[in-house]
């Protein structure tokens, strides 16, 4: 009777969900009370007979959710980078006329109404109808994809249900029966059920394995794929059919919000760890199998727990988990670098003020003068737009490197490697002045920021060749001194604006 | 019209009053969910309430409807706060962030739902989800009136809405288009978004209880995205929006009742088939749009092809006329050297012909005075266009007829005289063919 197992009515009909939700755990074990609200801590035998497959309903269970995120995480992965990431949501709306229109038909010619493949052809043909929806809305008209997918989804859904009000009329087939089979129910997942998942999603990701290069290419830079003579649009309506095979196959197994967050979050998570597609496919697999596996587990081993329920969160654990610790993307590693790039940021301009302002007095050139000269605070803060606390977190940072020497309170000297670190740093500044004035056309007035913009990012190969360049054309001038002090008398422009910006 | 004899304006008419102004007012939301690539929110948030109604519930321990819809509207605003913040925090895209978070809400719900409310009849479709054809039953009196409760809930969730786009209207447009410019000019972009998100979820849900999620979440999308396929301003698109939406309204509730009647069965649910009239709409729309329409979009490209072909084909004889004064081509010598298909080509000279261009010769064509000078200018246009690309875009000879082919169409006399004065005085392009005057010398 797996055909009364089908799923049937979706997203608006979630009572029946619930139903479903609250019975399901009980096959596993059988509840003492109906009241019974709590968590009971299971005993080490129910670990055990979870943990060692021991149980046959859990070993289906667990092996077709693990199968099954595997091969929604390596799609998802495609449609996330796609940015179709709710196709599946939208998908799974659109199948409903289908089922209805199916069922229809089959009970007018006299069929079984309800039997499963008549109702899965329904279903993926309207499917289909509706990627061809989206795909035309999003390639004729100026609507963008989300557009697309909210105007499929809610039309189609919009019409299954005006169908369904239609089909809960007729005379012929049981059509009252319909609305209960509603969703998946994941613990009831039958030895077939997994076979047809583990299969269907293995076809799927050979499929994507074979078309990897180009639906990558398509992923990335559709225009390029089309000007490489890729059928891109073949190609997208393949993705876009894997999704709904994907989806239909779990929709009929695990039920519609645990197919679409196995399609998204997997690999959205997956999207913190890698910048590498083959990796994000994989991690998200990973990352797919494991929710399936640890999901299905714990709603085993705790009653009352739903299966269906507890995959989405544990895939949204490692979803935030990811977000926050995941290492190239993830949020806390973005505000270290950034954090390291301001502290750098405010140490360069520290020393290139302190810098300016030896060299305003023309203390330059005795090493011994420079380094044994204090600096009051006061007129450093007058040079940057910093706030008095802010100037102090940054000259005691500058003082842990042992840049600076602070004798009070306000009063700060540049060691000697602050002198040299200093040095070189102006002379980086003006270096890339004097490049903006001579190749980029700017007014001298202007360069002050722009290379204001630019300087803590300048690695040292561009230092090297900006020194080539315009040490070779400023040769006009006085050559005696060393670089930094050549360039410094050169270009005498920046450094009035310099101090203009400084007031 | 099978059906419409049961018209009965007192059910009917409250029910076309709800979904006329549940239609309104999500529709004029729904402008700006669409111009900021949200039209998926109304679909998440319908999943999303779930927590929201389990935590009303197992605070208040009642199934009353205040404390439930309470809850339902602090789920979906948190919807959208979490979707901003992963896609601003995490980088994610919009889509994904959405589907991480309607997804993980409802199966949060679905937990708290078996835990709090184990066998306990905590139904959505009985608490929360009304059908809207149920709107006639349950009526209050409103200063000596009986109204229906939905048509007096709706009605001020309209009102609310209207007046926070007229009063906004200038900061919703700005900060739906350029939320930076928005900040820069001095209003809080943020605070008008969060203010739309908490309007959409009230919307949502006071919709949901009364009419039912599908027409909320259809014509969150539908009618703006119709309207936005209809016209480039956004006063206007709003107005089309409600307009639109109404009708849908309306002609899907007169089609649930008479378009069953035709296979023999009686009226279907109103809420899916004003979905599927706003679908129509949309596609109605989608084709036909003045501006944007995909037909019209089609027919424009076509003429313009046709006339790019003609001019190509008057421009050809002038050449071959160059080389060969005597010779008169017909038209499969015309279609070998400029790769048409026969019939357009025959179709474009047929209408040169009429036109007074060229003249047709049993089946062999040559070029009238008319067409003459209209070719003339066409190919001095090239060859100017060719001696300007390799003087001042420094192109190479071989490359540059691609080129002029292209800009020789779009190239009128005023553009002649410049190109003529900016290159170098020569009768001769760079492929050493003559640049024919402006005007004929006679």
């Amino acid at each position: 009777m797996r055909a009364f197992a089908l799923v049937l009515l979706f997203a608006s009909f979630w009572p029946h969900c619930l139903v479903f939700a609250a019975t399901e755990s009980g096959e596993i074990q059988t509840q003492e009370s109906i009241t019974d609200r709590s968590i009971a801590i299971p005993e080490w035998k129910d670990w055990k007979r979870v943990f060692l497959l021991q149980d046959y309903n859990t070993r289906v269970v667990i092996l077709g959710t693990t199968l099954l995120g595997m091969a929604a995480g390596m799609i998802g992965s495609f449609a996330l980078l796609r940015k179709r990431a709710l196709m599946g949501d939208a998908l799974s709306h659109a199948t409903l006329p289908g089922i209805a229109i199916a069922f229809i038909l089959a009970t007018s010619l006299g069929l079984n109404g309800k039997s499963l493949p008549i109702l899965l052809t329904g279903a993926a043909v309207s499917g289909l109808l509706g990627i061809g929806g989206i795909l035309l809305i999003r390639n004729l008209t100026r609507l963008k994809e989300d557009a697309a997918l909210g105007i499929v989804l809610s039309v189609f859904f919009g019409a299954g249900i005006a169908l369904l009000g239609v089909v809960q009329q007729m005379q012929t087939g049981h059509a009252a029966g319909l609305e209960s089979f509603i969703y998946g129910k994941t613990a009831s997942m039958v030895a077939s059920d997994a076979w047809l998942i583990g299969s269907a999603g293995l076809t799927c990701m050979l499929i994507s394995i074979l078309l990897y290069k180009e639906l990558t290419l398509l992923c990335f830079d559709e225009g390029f794929a089309i000007s490489r003579g890729f059928p891109v649009v073949l190609l997208d309506m393949t993705l876009m059919g894997l999704v709904v095979v994907v989806t239909i196959i779990g929709l009929q197994a695990v039920g519609l919000i645990l197919m679409i967050s196995l399609l998204v979050i997997p690999p959205a998570a997956a999207r913190f760890w890698t910048e590498k597609m083959a990796y994000m496919s994989l991690v998200a697999i990973v990352l797919g199998a494991l929710s399936g596996m640890i999901g299905s587990a714990m709603s085993a081993i705790f009653p009352n727990l739903p299966s269906g329920a507890m995959i989405v969160l544990v895939a949204t654990t490692m979803f935030l988990f990811s977000m926050v610790f995941g290492i190239p993307r993830g949020i806390l590693i973005r505000k270290l670098r950034r954090h390291q790039l301001n502290s750098k940021v405010d140490r360069q301009h520290l020393l290139r003020g302190l810098y300016e302002y030896l060299e305003a007095r023309g203390l330059l050139h005795d090493k011994q003068t420079a380094e044994s000269t204090f600096v009051p605070l006061s007129t450093l803060l007058q040079m940057r737009s910093w706030s008095p606390a802010k100037l102090k977190k940054i000259v005691k940072r500058a003082q842990r490197e042992q840049l600076v020497v602070a004798l009070q309170e306000d009063q700060i000297r540049l060691t000697r490697s602050g002198l040299l670190e200093a040095a070189r740093i102006v002379h980086e500044h003006r270096l890339w002045e004097l490049y903006l004035i001579t190749y980029a056309d700017v007014a001298a007035s202007k360069v002050d920021q722009d290379a204001d913009a630019i300087e803590h990012v300048l690695e040292p190969e561009v230092i090297a060749e900006l020194e080539s360049l315009l040490v070779r054309q400023s040769t006009v001038g006085v050559l005696q001194s060393p670089h930094a002090i050549q360039i410094q008398q050169e270009n005498t422009n920046p450094r009035q604006s310099d101090s203009r910006r400084a007031n | 019209m099978g059906g419409l004899e049961q018209w009965n304006w007192f059910l009917d008419g409250w029910i076309i009053l709800a979904g006329v102004l549940c239609a309104a007012s999500t529709a004029l939301l729904g402008n700006f969910l669409v111009l900021r690539k949200m039209s998926m929110l109304g679909d998440a948030i319908t999943h999303a309430i779930l927590p929201g109604l389990a935590a009303a519930f197992m605070i208040s321990d009642s199934r009353s409807s205040l404390p439930m819809f309470v809850g339902a509207v602090i789920a979906g605003i948190l919807t959208a706060l979490f979707t901003e913040w992963i896609r601003g925090f995490g980088k994610v895209d919009e889509g994904a962030s959405m589907g991480v978070v309607f997804t993980s809400l409802f199966a949060l719900g679905l937990v708290m739902i078996v835990q709090a409310a184990d066998h306990v009849d905590l139904d959505p479709g009985c608490v929360l989800y009304g059908a809207i054809e149920l709107t006639p039953l349950d009526t209050i009196l409103i200063a000596g009136w009986e109204i229906p409760r939905v048509v007096a809930v709706l009605s001020i969730v309209l009102l609310i809405n209207l007046l926070f786009v007229i009063c906004f209207l200038k900061e919703l447009k700005l900060s739906s288009f350029d939320p930076a410019l928005a900040t820069t000019t001095g209003f809080n972009a943020t605070i008008i978004h969060y203010t739309l998100m908490t309007l959409v979820a009230i919307t949502a849900v006071a919709s949901f209880e009364t009419v039912g999620n599908i027409l909320v979440v259809a014509m969150f999308v539908v009618p703006p995205a119709a309207a936005y396929m209809l016209t480039d301003r956004l006063g206007r698109m709003i107005v089309l929006s409600v307009i639109l939406a109404i009708i849908a309204a309306v002609t899907g509730h007169i089609s649930a009742i008479t378009v069953p009647r035709w296979f023999g069965y009686h009226s279907t649910s109103t809420a899916g088939m004003m979905a599927v009239a706003s679908g129509l709409l949309f596609v109605a729309a989608a084709l036909f749009a003045p501006r944007h329409g995909v037909i019209v979009i089609f027919f424009r490209r076509q003429i313009l092809a046709w006339k790019i072909l003609a001019e190509d084909i008057i421009a050809l004889m002038y050449r071959i006329e160059e080389r060969d004064p005597q010779q008169k081509p017909d038209a499969n010598y015309l279609r070998e050297i400029l790769f048409s298909r026969s019939v357009p080509t025959k179709l474009t000279l047929h209408y040169l012909t009429k036109q007074g261009h060229i003249a047709d010769t049993n089946g062999n064509y040559e070029l009238t005075e008319t067409g003459r000078d209209h070719a003339r200018q066409l190919v001095r246009s090239h060859r100017l266009w060719e001696h300007y690309l390799v003087e001042h875009a420094g192109m190479s000879a071989e490359n540059i007829h691609k080129q002029a082919e292209r800009l020789e169409h779009f190239t009128d006399r005023q553009l002649r005289e410049k190109l003529n004065e900016d290159t170098l005085d020569t009768d001769q392009d760079p492929h050493g063919s003559p640049i024919p005057p402006e005007d004929e010398i006679r």
